[in-house]
């Protein structure tokens, strides 16, 4: 196999591993539209990142976690219902994002690339990046799993046990964040949330358990980057768009044998 | 009589509302305290206070030091997009042997759902397994804000009935906070009526019978709790009659 493609594969099944169990709390505390705004927020990040020369994903994740804390005030304010302050946050940074992009004066700026992902374009920096920020992301969530699952469950309940839900949402925003960065070269801006949702939502239906959940979800993800990834070098599809296809087709087969088999 | 809490002065102004004014309130070793009110009166808001969830803007809470207060919400989400056992749930953030597993089970009579999702838990079921974790870290001051609140009629006199047992049983004291007055009246040992401010407090005889207490339920309301508590006093079975029926379509 060439190098490009097994950096593609590494980079893209390290990213399906952090993704999922990250997903499965998306889906529980309904925050899938937060995903959305929080990528959206991150072609803020690329616009600096590129304006000021500094590093790409270090300013991602300066930006998305700004965005995050900017929006978690938002909300404790009340001014405005979640969704509607989401709409406007995310749209807002989007249009801003491409605005600045537009404004930089460099032809070699590719659009698509950020907005629909480029693993063919993964080097072995990059493969760095992702598996630290992978690392830290997963090993943050394994050690505070049982307090992040209860305010999942019952934020009023985790609170009056002493669970400090304030700063375990700060914690996860940040988690997302991360998430965001490394997975921007994968699946691109738009597409992040599907990585996140689709093998939580289709692990759901076996799933007896938040950890199994988890870890099927892990592992439909890593199918999906396995099938994306080859469907898009044997057929010549972009790889971003290939992989969520696939885990959407994963999801539908997965959803139609549990309707068959129930 | 030991303190457990001891609340002086209690104020809470809410988005330049006041929602509680001046209220002092203690709690003593195998206290069975009830909070009654109309909505909105301040009841869950006082709770939250007293278990250190909320600040207070004015006033001043002190703790015993032996404190171990254990809380159940009001309901539970159902939603299923979270598979959870009730086993699992039990021992959530939660360490907790085997054997204080089965013996918690036993008392809040779940052991035959441990296996079971919680999303498939009827209403009274999912408040039994609150009761339960809550029971799990051994409090000595049970919290509970409208635990039957979303129960139909049978389910919550045979909460309340399992809550009283509980209070027997065990060495703890309880603060609730219940809409079910005629089934209040029954089991608690001192009834706080609460409307912004304390309008009065006392055994569960003397707060029916408070001017106060009429003005806020009505006379007719007043007078239906008595003649329940007065029955309540001679028979101690829970059975319903149709006075108690019609009371707790009104409240």
């Amino acid at each position: 196999m060439e190098d490009f493609l097994i950096h593609a594969l590494i980079a893209g099944l390290i990213v399906a591993i952090v993704c999922a169990p990250l997903g499965c709390f998306v889906v529980w505390k309904r925050m899938s539209y937060f995903g959305d705004s929080l990528a959206h927020s991150s072609l803020l990040g690329i616009a600096l990142g590129l304006l000021l020369g500094t590093n790409i994903s270090v300013t991602i994740l300066i930006v998305a976690s700004g965005f995050a804390v900017l929006l978690l005030w938002l909300q404790q304010q009340r001014l405005l219902a979640t969704d509607t302050l989401l709409g406007i946050l995310s749209h807002a940074a989007l249009a801003v994002g491409l605005i600045m992009i537009s404004l930089i004066d460099n032809q070699n700026i590719d659009i698509y690339s950020y907005l629909f992902g480029d693993i063919l374009s993964v080097g072995k920096k990059d493969l760095i990046v992702i598996s630290i920020g992978g690392a830290l992301v997963l090993s943050l969530l394994y050690t505070f799993w049982e307090r992040f699952t209860l305010i999942a469950l019952n934020e009023e309940l985790a609170q009056a046990e002493g669970v400090s839900v304030i700063k375990m949402n700060l914690l996860f925003t940040l988690l997302m964040s991360i998430v965001v960065a490394i997975s921007i070269q994968i699946v691109g801006i738009l597409l992040i949330t599907s990585m996140l949702i689709i093998p939580a939502a289709a692990a759901r239906q076996w799933a007896q358990s938040p950890q199994q959940m988890a870890f099927l979800s892990m592992l439909i993800a890593a199918i999906a980057v396995i099938l994306g990834l080859g469907s898009s070098y044997f057929w010549d599809i972009p790889s971003g768009p290939a992989i969520v296809a696939s885990a959407s087709a994963v999801f539908s087969f997965s959803a139609l044998t549990k309707s068959l088999t129930s | 009589m030991i303190n457990l809490i001891h609340a002086e002065n209690l104020s809470v102004i809410h988005n330049g509302k006041t929602v509680l004014e001046d209220v002092s309130l203690s709690i003593s070793e195998k206290d069975f305290i009830t909070i009654v009110g109309p909505n909105g009166a301040g009841k869950s808001i006082l709770l939250k206070c007293l278990i250190g969830m909320l600040q207070p803007t004015e006033g001043s809470i002190k703790t015993s030091e032996n404190l171990r207060c254990a809380y159940a919400p009001q309901d539970f989400s159902t939603e299923n997009t979270l598979p959870i056992s009730v086993k699992k749930f039990l021992t959530l953030n939660n360490k907790l042997s085997q054997d204080e597993l089965n013996t918690v089970a036993e008392e809040t009579n779940i052991t035959n759902l441990l296996n079971r999702q919680i999303h498939s838990l009827s209403g009274g079921e999912r408040q039994r397994v609150l009761l339960g974790r809550a029971l799990a870290k051994k409090p000595n001051l049970l919290v509970l804000d409208e635990p039957a609140q979303n129960l139909d009629v049978n389910a919550q006199q045979s909460f309340y009935e399992l809550i009283e047992n509980i209070y027997e049983n065990r060495e703890l004291s309880i603060l609730m906070v219940s809409h079910e007055l005629h089934l209040v009246m029954a089991c608690s040992k001192k009834v706080i009526c609460l409307y912004h401010h304390v309008c009065c407090s006392g055994t569960p005889q003397s707060v029916v019978n408070d001017p106060e207490f009429v003005k806020i339920f009505g006379p007719e309301m007043s007078r239906r709790m008595a003649i329940y508590h007065h029955e309540h006093d001679h028979s101690h079975s829970h059975t319903h009659d149709e006075n108690c029926q019609h009371i707790s379509h009104i409240s």
